[in-house]
């Protein structure tokens, strides 16, 4: 196993009261996506367990992704992985975005 | 310590025991008068028959004996292994069994389980586990898997495991590990007759066993675990 | 029409019980995770496997547990079964409607089977105790990994079970008594094999499941409500008559090599076609002819 941290910064915080939000399994393939909103002085941090070793860089890659796409600050991201594809990951984190803003605030 | 030998120590004052197979039920006569005795030899493996013949056992001390102790005296290889027992229902007629020893809880006879040689896995389950306390004597053998097949399975490699295994009573194989984790209340040594005497004087009592996993640190999360879920907020 | 089948254990929860009535105990977000695993440097999930809480079901409060088969076939570890218990406990002292547990589950998990093993007795223990209590607790069976091991002896503990032909009931699984037994013992490939000796028709016809369902996540709630006037019965007469019911099981049919000898008989004609019957023609075609 791998552990990983990621931060952004510039996002515009969301409202700290909003529901978290947890979507996939960790299952072979999967990954779960716990989203739920901390006081971070603007930051979004995001923590990562991973069965797969040495991914780093795509990690990365599709975290930078995801964050051009939805600015988000005090926002705490955590995720078990267990060697989803950077596919997977992506759609499962615009899934836990969704149920997130989406949800009851 | 075969059944037999065993029957002998635990009652020096006589017990009356029928075997069949491999399985057997009298009664003994401790210093507390008689208690019912329930057991199977030869590691047997538990099938549906067996696991029907122990509660109908079962069912007929509740009915001709009321109040009177049971001792399961178990040797069991686990469940039985088959494409029959499965067609069956080999799980409905385990649920059964428990269900006939929960009936006899709560008509105030108490349950004493003793593993005194193998005890493994569904068979485990299906008989000690089930009694108000589990006992063991320390040269049983009580076990899920042994860590080769475990290894096999879960793809951790056995080298990994073994090391693992001696300091955590998690999953490796022995009774000291069911000891440690609460599951086993204690292991009888030196005069078997006066540790029945023993736990038969125990008061009724609930499921003890994740507070003394918790107190022996072989199990330190059930209790803490569950505690939070009675009690959440909500 | 959501597939139970298919749906994750939240989502069915989320749909069986009363829209937005769910609410979790002890949630992800207090990462309540099997240290185990992490030693063993396996992942773990903040929920470990398995969701509890309370909602209601038609307007009544009960409590429920679903399993999550897709993170380590729903196996219980030290953790899971303590959630589980802990929620049963709970129901003891709040006396809900009913107690529903959405199962899913290979048994006891090998990364630590013994907490495990443990676990699972203390689940038995505790449903027994609940139902003492005059408490009901029903089973929902309709998922991937069916319901195995330790806790296909809690689902016959309970006082309902309801399946749809894809559930799953047994002690151990078609893959355990292959690799123990070999492949002429029982050939785990064989679908329809593994379907007509463990799925949700056998346990129907055997009276073990009460309620034989499509897969679909509405049947289930449908048939979780018709039951939950369910009177637990731990009496001498109701267990005298559950024995009396197991030994003329093994009389008629102990010497059934198959499930379509059992079928045939129960009575009932062409019992090669049954598999292939949409549930409401199966509960149809086998009605009065139930073990």
């Amino acid at each position: 196993m791998e552990k990983l941290t990621f931060e952004f910064l510039g996002g515009a915080p969301v409202n700290a009261t909003r529901a978290p939000a947890l979507v996939g399994v960790v299952g072979s393939g999967n990954l779960e996506v716990l989203i739920e909103p901390v006081e971070l002085g603007g930051r979004c941090a995001v923590e990562i367990l991973t069965a797969a070793r040495g991914f780093g860089a795509t990690w990365e890659a599709v975290l930078d992704d995801f964050f051009a796409r939805h600015k988000l600050a005090d926002v705490r991201i955590s995720i078990n992985d267990v060697g989803a594809t950077p596919a997977v990951v992506s759609l499962r984190l615009d899934q836990a975005v969704e149920d997130f803003l989406g949800g009851a605030a | 310590m075969d059944a037999k030998t065993l029957l002998e120590k635990l009652f020096p004052n006589g017990s009356e025991v029928a075997f069949d197979g491999l399985y057997f039920a009298g009664t003994g006569e401790s210093s507390h008068g008689k208690v019912a005795i329930i057991g199977s030899i030869d590691a047997a493996p538990i099938g549906v028959e067996l696991a029907f013949r122990m509660a109908g056992e079962v069912l007929r001390i509740v009915r001709d004996a009321p109040g009177r102790p049971i001792l399961l005296l178990v040797d069991t290889q686990g469940q039985r292994l088959s494409r029959r027992d499965e067609l069956l229902g080999i799980n409905g007629y385990m649920a059964h069994l428990a269900k006939c020893l929960q009936l006899a809880r709560n008509n105030g006879h108490k349950i004493i389980g003793l593993v005194y040689s193998e005890a493994v896995s569904g068979g485990f389950l299906a008989s000690s586990l089930l009694s108000d306390r589990c006992y063991a004597l320390p040269e049983s053998q009580v076990r899920v898997m042994n860590l080769p097949a475990m290894s096999r399975i879960t793809k951790i490699p056995l080298e990994r495991l073994e090391e693992l295994s001696k300091s955590s009573p998690v999953f490796a194989p022995g009774v000291k590990n069911y000891l440690k984790m609460g599951a086993v209340n204690s292991l009888w040594e030196g005069d078997l007759a006066q540790r029945l005497a023993e736990a038969l004087d125990v008061p009724p009592e609930g499921d003890s066993r994740r507070q003394w996993g918790e107190e022996r640190e072989g199990r330190k999360l059930a209790r803490g675990v569950a505690e939070r879920v009675r009690h959440a907020a909500g | 029409m959501t597939s139970y089948y298919e749906s994750s254990a939240r989502e069915r929860l989320a749909n069986v019980l009363d829209p937005g009535s769910f609410h979790e105990f002890l949630p992800p977000t207090e990462r309540v995770i099997s240290t185990h695993l992490v030693q063993l440097e396996t992942p773990a999930a903040f929920d470990d496997g398995i969701i509890v809480g309370r909602g209601t079901l038609d307007g009544r409060p009960v409590l429920a547990a679903a399993q999550e088969g897709g993170f380590m076939g729903g196996a219980v570890g030290e953790v899971h079964g303590a959630k589980l218990v802990g929620l049963l406990e709970r129901a003891r002292d709040e006396k809900p409607a009913a107690v529903l547990l959405l199962v899913e589950s290979g048994g006891v998990r090998l990364h630590e089977a013994n907490a495990g093993l443990i676990g699972v007795s203390e689940i038995m223990r505790a449903v027994l105790a609940l139902r003492s209590a005059g408490v009901p607790v029903l089973v929902l069976d309709g998922g991937q990994f069916g319901c195995f091991g330790g806790m296909g002896i809690v689902a016959r503990l309970c006082d309902a079970i309801v399946m749809s032909e894809e559930g799953r009931l047994g002690l151990s699984g078609p893959e355990v008594i292959e690799t123990t037994c070999g492949v002429e013992e029982f050939d785990s490939r064989d679908r329809a094999l593994v379907w007509r000796t463990v799925g949700g028709k056998h346990r129907y016809l055997l009276g073990e499941a009460n309620a034989l369902v499509a897969d679909n996540v509405a049947a289930f709630r449908k048939a979780a409500i018709s039951l939950l006037d369910t009177k637990p019965d731990l009496s001498l007469e109701a267990l005298t008559e559950e024995h009396e019911k197991l030994g003329a099981r093994l009389e008629k049919f102990g010497a059934c090599r198959d499930a379509l000898d059992i079928w045939s008989a129960l009575g009932i004609e062409a019992p090669e076609g049954l598999p292939l019957l949409e549930a409401d023609a199966f509960v149809a075609k086998v009605a009065g002819r139930r073990a």
